[in-house]
């Protein structure tokens, strides 16, 4: 074997540095080139046209009741999906989250309503039961090594079980509830616009997270893990600790979308939530987050549940049949993951 | 036959009858091990030879059943990667174990990165980035490697080659005492190659002592000063590039030549 002689895994690579250099490429590549260094990008842009489609096709669109009115639909969605993000960033999925916001739902109203516990024992009670199933879900994940797609099918269905037996399948009004659950539906009016304590709420996890993931160690070691596991371990990142945290943290997330459920019903409800698994999904997805790990951003979560809610509220008001909304929204799903597939080829 | 007279100085790393056994194969059959100061150590060695799990027991991926380790002088035991690591060494893997979203000077600090002072870091967890940011620059400057324009760019938009390069100066940059080398240039075509075996070359010339783990013949005959051949559990010898060609390092690796190692290795 000669040294010197070119093989044929010796490819030819672009003059200069990659990365900065755009001047070879064609338009489309350079459009794949942009996607892929800004992943929120995508999602901010479809996010204002949709919002000027919208407005045109319907006039009272841009009204500040109905502003409040998709604030206060994607506020639940949205909180859910910041915890199925980190998740999703590790590579998992959590089909598990409507389920374990119900359960934390009932357990806070019916302590409150029929046990006469104090609100916030009520509530941290609540918060206690997402924990403790975001818990169940982290150790069938790293201990038993079962896939996160199958533990959270079966604890879908373990926690929604519990939920109807708790609840005797009945809804817990909010009338006989502590104010401080119903607290979150609340609203501070700006103009006429008005925002409901729970969408201030989640901004707020939202920019929490986004600091968390950004700046903080454990951020960092969550993009590694879902990135590729074997290489975190490898640079000695104990990567069980990692994904356990990741869903505990998510189940006390998604005990705090409960909250903000309660508020937004005034009630809990055992068949609240049935759609919240795939919407969850639905805006991770839309906002640029890879279903592969590694990948995304919190911010573009944020875009993905605004711009599924701008599409389901823009959709009824321009008066079309709610089964074409979710048409329209399971090809929306469809097209992110397309374009999230050829942005990951942009240079594999 | 003849093993290479061994420098007379301290091995930074050493072992003595090392033996490891998986049920009842015997990977490791009391094999002998040593490493000096500044020097690139190639190990080769035919399939089932016991060179991985001689590398594994280094490393602290393994933990041998007898036998023991030395570190410049003092014996060791670790009972995994993460002690080794802590006790100075450090491994690359062919599997260019980088994470491929996270940027360069993330990675040369990925599972020791460093926080901010004071306030920001002590209760807002900040990450110290521009100081990771600024070391990671002039590590990879120091070290010659490519032209990296920007240290936060994401390493999956680096070459095969440059990945390797992150990886290497991450195993480099952090006061290590020897670097493990686990078949370096696999994934890599010919002109990557030449440059990672440079980078090779430039850290054993800054005196960090390599164990240098390959196949490829002729890259172990370019850059090893020594060359441990792994032969049935045993070493079978040790040989410079200088003192054997290509083709009398493979009649030993694979048996066609006997040499006896205890005539002269007898360190006992």
């Amino acid at each position: 074997m000669d040294n010197t002689q070119p093989g044929a895994t010796d490819t030819i690579e672009p003059p200069g540095p990659p990365g900065d250099d755009t001047s070879h490429m064609t338009t489309l590549q350079r459009i794949q080139h942009v996607l892929h260094t800004r992943a929120t990008l995508g999602p901010a842009i479809v996010l204002v046209l949709s919002v000027i489609i919208f407005s045109i096709v319907a006039d009272n669109f841009l009204q500040p009741g109905n502003i409040s009115l998709i604030i206060q639909q994607v506020m639940v969605v949205g909180t859910l999906a910041i915890g199925q993000t980190l998740i999703i960033l590790t590579a998992g999925i959590d089909l598990s989250v409507g389920a374990i916001m119900v359960l934390s739902s009932i357990v806070m109203a019916k302590l409150s309503a029929d046990a006469g516990l104090p609100g916030p024992l009520a509530l941290l009670a609540g918060f206690g039961v997402g924990l403790l199933c975001g818990l169940l879900n982290g150790l069938l994940v790293t201990r038993v090594k079962l896939p996160p797609f199958i533990v959270t099918l079966g604890t879908l269905n373990i926690f929604f079980a519990l939920n109807l037996y708790i609840s005797q399948s009945a809804t817990v009004r909010g009338t006989d509830m502590s104010d401080l659950l119903l607290w979150t539906g609340n609203f501070i009016s700006i103009g006429e616009t008005r925002f409901t304590y729970g969408a201030v709420l989640m901004l707020v996890m939202f920019a929490v997270m986004a600091f968390v993931l950004k700046w903080t160690m454990w951020g960092r070691h969550v993009y590694a893990t879902g990135d590729d596991r074997e290489a975190a371990r490898l640079s000695g990142i104990r990567t069980d600790r990692v994904l356990l945290s990741v869903y505990v943290v998510a189940g006390l997330i998604y005990a705090i979308a409960a909250w903000i459920l309660i508020g937004r019903i005034a009630a809990a409800s055992p068949q609240a939530g049935l759609t919240a698994n795939l919407d969850s999904i639905t805006a991770v997805v839309i906002g640029g987050t890879s279903l592969f790990g590694g990948r995304g951003r919190i911010l573009g979560t944020l875009l993905g549940a605004l711009i599924v809610g701008v599409f389901r509220n823009g959709l009824q008001l321009a008066g079309i049949d709610e089964l074409w909304q979710n048409f329209a929204v399971g090809v929306l799903v469809l097209i992110a993951v397309a374009i999230d597939q050829w942005i990951r080829r942009a240079r594999a | 036959m003849t093993t290479q007279e061994a420098p007379t100085t301290t091995p930074v790393m050493e072992a003595r009858g090392l033996v490891k056994r998986y049920g009842n194969v015997t990977a490791l059959n009391g094999t002998d091990f040593e490493l000096y100061p500044g020097e690139i150590l190639a190990v080769i060695g035919d399939n089932g030879a016991g060179k991985s799990t001689l590398i594994k027991c280094l490393s602290g991926a393994e933990i041998p059943d007898s036998g023991v380790i030395r570190l410049a002088g003092e014996e060791v035991l670790y009972k995994n990667p993460l002690e080794a690591r802590a006790a100075g060494i450090e491994a690359v893997y062919q599997t260019l174990a980088v994470s491929p979203s996270l940027d360069i000077a993330s990675n040369l600090f990925l599972g020791r990165e460093r926080r901010r002072k004071g306030f920001a870091g002590s209760v807002l967890r900040m990450l110290d980035t521009g100081w990771m940011n600024e070391q990671a620059r002039s590590r990879m400057t120091e070290l010659g490697i490519m032209t990296i324009q920007n240290i936060s760019q994401p390493v999956e938009t680096l070459s095969g080659g440059q990945r390797q390069g992150v990886a290497v100066a991450r195993a480099a940059a952090f006061e290590s005492r020897v670097v493990i080398m686990d078949e370096p240039t696999a994934a890599l075509g010919v002109k990557e190659s030449s440059k990672v075996l440079d980078l090779i070359r430039t850290l054993r010339d800054k005196g960090l002592p390599i164990i240098l783990i390959s196949h490829d013949m002729p890259h172990v005959f370019e850059v090893s000063d020594r060359i441990h051949i792994q032969r049935l559990g045993r070493r079978g010898a040790v040989v410079t590039p200088q003192s054997h060609t290509m083709s009398e390092a493979v009649a030993i690796m694979t048996g066609a030549t006997q040499v006896d190692e205890h005539g002269a290795h007898d360190l006992s």
